[in-house]
């Protein structure tokens, strides 16, 4: 949750030319037009048949009501058409584009087009044939197609062209030429000055954010529901694109601005809408996806303050899950736990994070001595030990403690004040599931550890870890006991580990070391728990809590990746690193430290966001 | 070089009396190189003390002793009678705060954060009361800015406050290093060229600055290279060449000593400094050729 928002922002006018350029040669106005129509025709087309049988999964063959893919197609077709009219400037529809409507018209029509020629195809893919396309089909192609064209013809400041040096040779003057073109291409998606908002009262604000995350409820609900790969895909499709507009026509810089002012209702209105989750859902299925999110997340949440605030690599962070998790196993009251003891679950939650945290001093005290690129490969070190002493600790090759590779299995499920996790609830005419009880319990832990780490942050140690992170001969000089200092940063990591890892152990009914590896194919990993901070955005709240709702899902939801998972993986952090190396919700300092030669960079810190 | 000087002649005002910092004997070796050769000094309260030298004189080196940064291989640094201990964030504890040669602001913090890292120190909040949040957490929290914005108040900064400090000019980042240090409640302040790559506007209002702070009975010691500035400010100048102390005294006393011209100008230099060696160089020199002077 960065808490920052801009001053006067300078837009890059200087250098364009004065003629106004377009990407495609259609007039302006005819393009506008084709591009809020072909957005309003998409909408009508989802109502109609797309293809004649059942056998595409989602059913598109039915005429009065959308499904499926449709919908998605119809959500973009909907922006499309809002845009779109919006860029008319009618009134009524102006609060929607703050910050100028063609790049947004443009993102919505694009993925609008995606959306539907990606449905089309896959029909065709799928079933063998256009013919397999009902009338409905060929429509939504060419309303997509229209509003991508006519979106693309709108026109826009082109920057001026650097001249190119003559003595170029061949490759030279390709690579010139491809950049010009890049730049050119990528001003036509440019974001405009938001112009001033109007003050709203504090309750419309608030009605605001209650919408916001309403949406935000209902797009999260969607997309763990989706039921098969090709909606999986057409979900993330328009999402990406949706948001993408939402971005350009500088909402989402408004709505951070509001909930920046309103930081403790954000917070309640975010808890309400998480629990509200599993009451969405009619099965457990879902619910279970969602509580595996949020132990993964709040993991990642913990590791943020690591890594995030004091700047500390830490490659084995997984242990410390392992450990809370081990902890809580063993004195859950299981058959093979080494100790005979049922603790209640407060008790053997402050366990599971005190041995936690006592381990977290313990590898922390030699450790935290080292800097950079050393203090990550020791912890990577010490990661691996800790599963391989896991695995050894079984009686024959260890102490008998452990199990090794079988783990601890049968732990109970937790029963708090006669509430039995393990049974089916009926809320207020909802029935509650297994999962959907451990997903309320997990998220109390994450509203904790986001309490921890938002209070932290912003008080004299938080100050002091990101001191550290800056600069920590400068940080030392200042007074600051560094190590000390990043052994309460490491140790408070492995305590919210610990604790994450006290519920995962009922969670999952058994545990076993090799859940606690560094990379694997399925998170929570040291591996993974990284990647969802840095993809999330370090040093801010909501960027893991994203970061590792997409790496859960999307593994989960595109099984057709298979063996290929990591891979895909892989070349996703690749690109992204390359593109945007902040993070998808960045921390406006690291936005600064990345882009700082862009102009749109705020210069001020309204408040720390730490 | 040193020309017209504006000398204050008076003799070093020791009227508070008390010394300060007391450096006997610091030596500090790297492996076979020794940076600073057995060098003495000391600093009164409300005292400005000059340390000049050329390049790679060891004047940083022993700043870095003074700070706990390097623990000098021999001899000791006392501050107000209490030896230093050998971590800087003690040392800093203890009462002595410096800035740095090249500015070490925390880039990515506010102009306020900065500051109100330098009071880390003074503080006592731990990571309980930042998570309890009890009365006692916004008490100190809303001292510790107050008396952060008195500081960017005093030296010029305080409409910046928000401003992240990388996007600051080059001189007013020198005043953000200054207040941070300040933010430590320091006896003695210890500015590593505090007017490296300032124009002259800009280094006069660093000097203002400078007695601004020594009239709050804080006692500083200035490593510099403009002389001018060093000249009008100390009362006191040392000069550390070859990681030796080569002359200590007033602005007079230094300007006029021959071994600091010698040494400014890069005659050659050995091991014992004296006038007689001196004169020996300066004879040689006279009958020297042309090519073996550029040798030097």
């Amino acid at each position: 949750m960065t808490t920052t928002h801009t001053t006067a922002p300078e837009a890059p006018r200087a250098n364009t030319t004065d003629q106004p350029y377009s990407l495609i040669g259609i007039p302006p106005h005819i393009g506008r037009a084709l591009a809020t129509a072909g957005g309003a025709l998409a909408v009508v087309s989802t109502f109609l048949a797309w293809t004649w049988t059942a056998e595409f999964p989602g059913d598109l063959t039915v005429y009065g009501y959308p499904g499926g893919l449709q919908v998605l197609v119809l959500v973009g077709g909907a922006l499309t058409t809002l845009f779109g009219l919006a860029s008319y400037g009618v009134k009524g529809l102006r609060w929607l584009t703050p910050a100028g409507a063609d790049s947004a018209l443009k993102l919505a029509a694009l993925g609008t087009f995606a959306t539907a020629w990606y449905t089309i195809i896959a029909i065709s893919v799928t079933l063998g044939g256009l013919v397999n396309l009902e009338p409905g089909g060929y429509v939504v192609a060419a309303a997509g197609l229209a509003a991508a064209l006519g979106a693309l013809s709108l026109p826009y400041q082109r920057p001026a062209p650097d001249p190119a040096d003559p003595d170029d040779t061949g490759w030279e003057k390709f690579r010139h030429d491809t950049r010009t073109a890049l730049g050119v291409f990528k001003a036509g998606f440019a974001t405009g000055t938001p112009t001033p908002a109007r003050k709203l009262p504090a309750y419309a604000e608030i009605l605001v954010i209650v919408a916001a995350l309403a949406i935000g409820l209902i797009v999260f609900t969607y997309g763990i529901g989706t039921e098969y790969d090709e909606l999986f895909i057409g979900f993330l499709i328009t999402t990406g694109f949706g948001f993408g507009a939402l971005a350009k026509a500088g909402l989402v810089q408004r709505l951070t601005a509001i909930t920046a002012e309103h930081r403790n209702v954000t917070l309640v209105g975010a808890f309400v809408a998480a629990a509200a989750f599993p009451f969405t859902q009619s099965d457990d299925q879902y619910a279970s996806i969602g509580v595996y999110i949020l132990i993964f997340a709040t993991v990642a949440l913990g590791l943020n303050i690591v890594v995030g605030l004091a700047g500390l690599l830490d490659l084995g962070y997984v242990a410390f899950l392992g450990v809370g998790a081990y902890a809580a196993a063993m004195v859950s009251g299981s058959p093979l736990s080494p100790f005979d003891i049922h603790l209640p679950f407060w008790a053997s939650a402050l366990v599971g994070a005190a041995v936690a945290m006592v381990f977290g001093v313990i590898i922390g005290a030699p450790t935290l001595r080292l800097r950079g690129d050393y203090l990550a490969i020791v912890t990577l070190g010490f990661g691996e030990i800790f599963r391989i002493a896991v695995l050894n600790m079984d009686g024959t090759s260890g102490p008998d403690l452990t199990n090794g590779s079988q783990g601890i299995p049968s732990i109970p499920n937790l029963s708090i004040l006669g509430f039995d996790f393990g049974e089916e609830h009926s809320i207020a005419g909802f029935t509650i599931g297994r999962f959907a009880n451990y997903f309320l319990l997990m998220l109390l832990i994450t509203l904790v550890v986001v309490i921890v780490f938002r209070r932290s942050s912003d008080s004299r140690i938080g100050r002091a870890w990101i001191a550290i992170r800056e600069d920590e001969t400068a940080a030392l000089a200042m007074g600051i006991n560094g190590f000390r200092v990043k052994l309460i940063a490491f140790a408070l990591g492995a305590t919210l580990a610990g604790l994450a890892g006290t519920v995962q152990a009922h969670v999952t009914y058994t545990v076993t070391p090799e859940q606690y590896q560094f990379a694997h194919a399925v998170p929570p990993n040291s591996a993974f728990l990284l990647a969802a901070v840095v993809l999330g955005g370090m040093g801010t709240i909501s960027g893991p809590l994203v970061g590792a709702a997409l790496l859960y899902l999307i593994p989960e939801k595109l099984q057709f990746l298979g063996e290929f998972q990591l891979f895909a993986f892989g070349v996703a952090l690749v690109l992204l690193m390359r593109f945007r190396p902040e993070g998808l919700i960045p921390n406006r300092r690291r936005q600064l430290e990345f882009h700082e030669e862009k102009a749109e960079a705020p210069t001020v810190l309204s408040k720390a966001g730490a | 070089m040193t020309t017209d000087t504006t000398t204050q002649g008076t003799a070093p005002a020791t009227a508070p009396g008390d010394t300060v910092l007391d450096a006997r004997g610091v030596t500090m070796r790297f492996g076979g190189l020794t940076a600073v050769r057995n060098v003495d000094l000391h600093v009164n309260s409300g005292e400005i003390v000059g340390l000049i030298g050329p390049n790679g004189a060891g004047k940083t080196t022993f700043f870095n002793c003074l700070t706990g940064l390097y623990i000098p291989t021999e001899g000791e640094v006392r501050y107000k009678g209490q030896v230093l201990p050998p971590k800087s964030f003690k040392v800093t504890a203890a009462g002595i705060a410096r800035t740095f040669q090249n500015i070490r602001l925390f880039a990515n913090m506010t102009v306020l954060e900065n500051v109100l890292v330098g009071r880390h120190t003074r503080t006592k909040e731990g990571l309980w009361s930042a998570l309890l949040r009890g009365p006692g957490f916004h008490k100190a929290e809303a001292a510790s800015r107050a008396r952060a914005m008195e500081l960017l108040e005093f030296v010029g900064l305080a409409e910046k406050a928000e401003h992240l400090a990388r996007n600051l000019p080059y001189g007013e980042q020198r005043k953000l290093e200054i207040a941070r240090a300040l933010a430590s409640e320091p006896g003695l302040l210890l500015l590593d060229e505090p007017t490296a790559g300032m124009n002259p506007q800009e280094t006069r209002a660093t000097e203002e600055l400078v007695f601004a702070i020594r009239d709050q009975g804080i006692a500083v010691l200035v490593i510099e290279h403009d002389m001018r500035f060093i000249f009008n400010l100390c009362d006191r100048v040392a000069v550390l060449v070859q990681g030796e102390k080569l002359v200590e005294g007033d602005s007079a006393t230094v300007q006029g000593d021959e071994r600091v011209v010698a040494a400014y100008l890069g005659e050659p230099f050995e091991d014992a400094p004296g006038d007689e060696e001196v004169a020996e160089v300066e004879a040689a020199e006279a009958q020297a050729t042309p090519g073996k002077e550029n040798d030097r």
